[in-house]
């Protein structure tokens, strides 16, 4: 693998942890199968882009696209919980409306950030380190920060109350916890983080794309559940520093694999090789499964009885 | 204080199942009451409970706890006034977390959360006091996951965990139903001993009758949502199971029909 490739990889890695976070919240700690992510990380990026085509400080452009996302979330929460939709489907809704609304804020289905500021764009100029590393180096913080932010959160008695949420609901309800004001701050931040991701993103490739959100959370969810296979236990800190390190170890070995020429994979076939990794991590057997209710349900509809 | 009033619920309204489960139940605890209730399965006394806990909304009636008419009030606002334990011992606490954060979850039941730390350590200090009580070497074992723990110590420390907040009522509904008899015996003895030290105004559901005639100072019996008999003071402290049995049926003037009342 070329060392532009490995560098590549690691970047990836970093800006998808963002996003593995951001599920590790909501399908492990509120229990909430969210789709959201696919529309909230392009919305990121799109807000990103946008704003910093018009002149505005990558940073603050930045904080907003993250601000978007966690709006995104909350719609989700709200149709689950006020409206009553189930929250898998909540998110769907969610995720097609998005794919309009980014449309709308680029008015086109692409914008290019070449030449722009961006949040690298200080630290480069300050450092003799090449810019890549420089990139990776902010990425890596980035991560990192949101990696600690989390373990703080979930420790304090808010993030108790979380935890509890997605646990034990009656249980939660019954020590005076509002339930449904937790799945509504859990799925902000949760989708907060996978926008902060989608503006990262949009700004190491300098472009936003209407399409770069399609199949997010499943490079999030493999994240977390390589994660939890290379980490297991079951405190915070180290299932966040799972998600983070799955991301990385997963987007390293998906470069190896389409560099080595023997096995003719191509970059086209990502999708194709996630899909069959995430597969075969679900069927695994002690693989701790955010779908089993979905086997079981299909089992009930077409009478096959899942393994 | 425990009030209600003319309290009725109804599942399933307007269809083939409609349940009618409280009809009419009226019914008022003094502050520090310590009351059993018995009745046989479909009787609505789990109902009851969750009527008071908020978990179960009301057609008609209303519902006071304290001085406060709650009957409009979210079960997670009520949980200022009410503390809970529930039958199953999985149900009263998160497996996922340790002892110490279920504690300290509790510990705040009804108060303002923040983002400071959800457990510190001078809360380790107290709630090692607390658990030390129980007797079951759970002193050193505060970091452990809760879904190590035996269902029978589970349950003690959810019952511990109901008294680590201010609260006005205690309800438990019927939390010693899943041990075994051994374990259960120790549960109940846990729960006259905190009862007592506390002056808690409690509202407990049983299967069993001799756990309802032992603990407490007041019987009631449900049937079909109504209390048919309400028994307490000299003449409960005469009653024995086989009274309670035949009351029952002079009551209702029909024969038990659920053996699940005669078991224990």
């Amino acid at each position: 693998m070329s060392w532009t490739a490995f560098i590549g990889a690691l970047e990836t890695g970093f800006v998808y942890g963002l996003v593995a976070l951001g599920v590790y919240l909501s399908f492990r700690v509120l229990d909430f199968p969210d789709l959201t992510v696919d529309g909230s990380f392009a919305l990121g990026g799109a807000v990103a882009a946008v704003a910093i085509v018009q002149g505005m400080n990558p940073y603050a452009a930045t904080a907003i696209a993250a601000v978007a996302g966690g709006c995104a979330g909350l719609v989700t929460a709200l149709l689950n919980v006020q409206l009553g939709i189930l929250n898998l489907l909540a998110s769907i809704l969610t995720m097609i409306a998005l794919y309009s609304i980014n449309l709308r804020v680029m008015g086109r289905p692409n914008v290019p950030l070449l030449n722009q500021d961006t949040i690298f764009t200080p630290f480069e100029q300050l450092s003799w380190l090449p810019d890549r590393w420089i990139e990776l180096i902010v990425l890596a913080v980035v991560a990192i920060a949101a990696k600690c932010c989390i373990d703080w959160f979930l420790a304090s008695e808010i993030g108790l109350a979380m935890r509890a949420t997605g646990a034990n609901t009656t249980m939660a309800r019954a020590q005076g916890i509002s339930t449904r004001g937790m799945i509504l701050l859990g799925m902000s931040l949760s989708n907060g983080l996978v926008g902060l991701g989608g503006a990262l993103f949009a700004q190491t490739s300098s472009f936003a794309d209407v399409s770069v959100g399609g199949g997010t959370i499943v490079f999030g969810l493999a994240a977390v559940i390589v994660g939890e296979s290379l980490l297991p236990g079951r405190s915070v800190w180290v299932a966040t520093l799972g998600s983070l390190l799955g991301s990385i170890v997963y987007r390293l070995v998906v470069a190896l694999a389409l560099n080595v020429d023997g096995l003719g994979l191509r970059s086209q076939d990502l999708n194709l090789i996630t899909a069959v990794l995430v597969t075969v991590a679900l069927v695994l057997p002690n693989a701790r499964n955010p779908f089993q209710r979905l086997l079981k349900w299909g089992a009930s509809v077409t009478g096959r009885v899942p393994q | 204080m425990i009030s209600v009033e003319q309290l009725e619920v109804t599942f399933n309204p307007n269809t083939a199942m409609e349940t009618k489960a409280l009809r009419g139940i009226t019914l008022t605890i003094p502050p520090g009451q310590f009351v059993t209730v018995i009745g046989s399965n479909g009787a609505g006394k789990s109902t009851l409970l969750k009527a008071i806990s908020g978990d179960v909304s009301c057609d008609r009636g209303s519902v006071s706890i304290g001085d406060r008419a709650v009957t409009r009030w979210s079960a997670p606002r009520r949980a200022k006034l009410v503390a809970r334990v529930f039958q199953d011992p999985l149900a009263g606490s998160c497996a996922d977390l340790t002892i110490a954060e279920n504690m300290a979850l509790a510990y705040r039941r009804g108060r303002w959360r923040s983002l400071a730390f959800g457990v510190t350590p001078g809360m380790m200090v107290e709630f090692r006091s607390h658990v030390s009580r129980l007797n079951l070497g759970l002193e050193n074992r505060l970091g452990d996951r809760m879904g190590l723990l035996s269902g029978g110590q589970r349950q003690a420390v959810s019952l511990l965990m109901a008294t680590l907040a201010p609260r006005k009522i205690l309800l438990l509904d019927e939390h010693t139903a899943a041990l075994d008899p051994k374990t259960a015996a120790y549960v109940a003895k846990l729960t006259r001993e905190i009862v007592e030290e506390q002056q808690l105004t409690t509202l407990m559901v049983t299967h069993s009758m001799r756990q309802a005639l032992d603990l407490g100072d007041r019987t009631l019996m449900l049937h079909e949502g109504q209390v048919v008999f309400d028994v307490a003071g000299e003449e409960r402290s005469r009653l024995d199971v086989p009274d309670l049995l035949r009351m029952f049926e002079e009551v209702r003037g029909e024969e038990l029909a659920n053996d699940s009342l005669l078991l224990s």
